[in-house]
């Protein structure tokens, strides 16, 4: 891969090991890289209401704190917080919902997460990439800021915030096409 | 996943924007897990050794958490209240 990575991030493995250890700062650290992922498929995958959503969010980090020891292969942790979070999510549904569960999985989750999977590997591509690029990209595409306020918030001339901008979706574009396709984290358990 | 050839900006930028943050408070409360599961368990161990302890806090539950710094959330409460009550049968 061509991609130089400016990013110390630990590692999916390595962030697993660490929180085994009982690493406050790895727990921390895979809380915070996770709570997206878990988020979005609680609230888009399934639709869950805000109360419901934030139930089952903290039922998965629960599960996922006390199971880890049981994780075997820990550069699959995140299929497996994808599965741990589908079976919360099922359960909750079959708890509130009259319409049969098969039906609300099958029509939410077809629809969204395929997309939720795909985001997440862009999200964690960018991650890797590091500073600068993943603040200038993450200011522009997620939280919609202009170049203007970018170039004044980082004190940087606007021309240069976007040749930056144009640089940085080039390596994530190279880091995405570095990565093996096979690590979709949906691991073929839907 | 889809062929990753055919990332263009607007694909990617769109993908970036699409997942939103989830609640700040939400993953706090995840953060503090194995503080909590921590305490819980000492609750627990307390109320395994010393009948007293036990009686006072089942009285009440939810000052005991307080005490102990944490928000006394229904579901966590349900844990330790169906943990203390195995506690007691053990007695």
């Amino acid at each position: 891969m061509a991609v130089e990575r400016t990013s110390s991030r630990l590692s999916d493995p390595d962030l697993v090991q660490r929180c085994r250890e009982g690493s406050a700062d790895a727990w921390n650290e895979l809380v915070e890289r996770f709570s997206r992922y878990v988020y979005a498929i609680c609230s888009r995958g399934f639709g869950l209401s805000a109360a419901d959503a934030e139930d089952a969010f903290q039922d998965v980090f629960t599960r996922v704190y006390t199971r880890l020891d049981t994780l075997r292969d820990d550069s699959a942790i995140r299929p497996w917080i994808a599965q741990l979070t589908r079976r919360v999510c099922l359960d909750r549904v079959a708890r509130t919902h009259e319409e049969p569960v098969d039906e609300i999985a099958d029509e939410r989750l077809a629809r969204t997460t395929e997309e939720i999977d795909e985001a997440f590997t862009v999200r964690e591509a960018l991650a890797d990439l590091g500073e600068p690029c993943h603040e200038l990209l993450d200011r522009f595409f997620a939280r919609d800021e202009s170049y203007r306020t970018i170039s004044e918030q980082l004190d940087l001339p606007p021309g240069t915030v976007a040749s930056r901008i144009s640089r940085c979706l080039a390596k994530l574009r190279s880091e995405l096409e570095g990565r093996n396709p096979g690590e979709s984290p949906s691991g073929g358990q839907r | 996943m889809s062929d990753a050839g055919a990332y263009d900006e607007e694909r990617l930028g769109r993908l970036i924007g699409s997942l939103e943050p989830a609640p700040e408070g939400w993953v706090r409360a995840a953060q503090e897990i194995p503080a909590f599961r921590r305490t819980l368990d000492d609750l627990v161990a307390r109320a395994e050794a010393d009948k007293a302890f036990r009686d006072a806090l089942v009285a009440d539950l939810e000052a005991a958490v307080a005490e102990a710094g944490f928000e006394p959330e229904p579901r966590a409460l349900e844990e330790l209240r169906r943990r203390i009550d195995g506690a007691g049968q053990g007695s």
